[in-house]
């Protein structure tokens, strides 16, 4: 189901604040963080993250696109190879 | 024979079920436009008047998206789901279901045929 309107939306808070001093600052840097269940906000807009995937951070610099979004899907958590070929092996 | 947005001709239906052939518009959108136009919802489009067919017309083309443009426009956002690189974009491009569906057994649609691989000799049930 999707999130209330009436709450806005989820952006965590910490994020928030970094990003804001940062914008004031006018620094850049890469901003590690596990809040993948946090929503891109337009203030995000070219700055890259390092969201964490449960095993590694994954940079992920967000574009105008992006907005709406939430951070973790853009840091796949699963990877599937595909599945082993048989046939070779049997030979 | 009406003509309405572009190549759809529905004909001896009721008027209801006759819009509902053109693409993006259904049941529900179809019985709107009628009501807003005035037209009831049995009358058959051969026994529309002229007036009748530009109202529906009218309306279509001025709240609704439908056939060509509404296809490009679903293309469209489903590109840039795909362009932006997020988890639902990778789904679509791998031809999988994209709203947290099971894919152990089924999910057929979006995978197509099954691809049956051989099964190895001599292997026990577990």
């Amino acid at each position: 189901m999707a999130r209330s309107i009436k709450k806005g939306p989820y952006i965590d808070f910490r994020l928030e604040n970094k990003i804001e001093a940062m914008n004031k600052s006018g620094k850049k840097s890469v901003i590690k963080t596990w809040a993948r269940r946090s929503t891109i906000s337009p203030d995000f807009v070219g700055h890259t993250f390092a969201v964490h995937n449960g095993n590694k951070f994954i940079p992920v610099y967000v574009t105008e696109n992006m907005v709406g979004h939430k951070l973790g899907e853009f840091a796949p958590t699963r990877t599937f190879k595909g599945h082993t070929a048989k046939k070779d092996k049997g030979k | 024979m009406a003509r309405i947005s572009g190549v759809d001709i529905p004909d001896n239906k009721r008027g209801e079920i006759a819009l509902t052939y053109i693409f993006g518009i259904g049941r529900a959108t179809s019985q709107k436009i009628l009501a807003k136009a005035g037209i009831d919802f049995n009358k058959k489009p051969a026994q529309w008047t002229d007036a009748d067919s530009k109202a529906i017309r009218d309306i279509i083309n001025s709240e609704y998206r439908t056939e060509g443009a509404l296809r490009s426009e679903i293309s469209l956002s489903i590109k840039r789901l795909m362009d932006i690189g997020c988890y639902r974009g990778l789904r679509h491009r791998k031809g999988l279901p994209a709203r947290g569906q099971s894919t152990k057994n089924n999910a057929r649609t979006r995978k197509g045929k099954r691809k049956t691989v051989a099964k190895k000799k001599g292997a026990t049930k577990k």
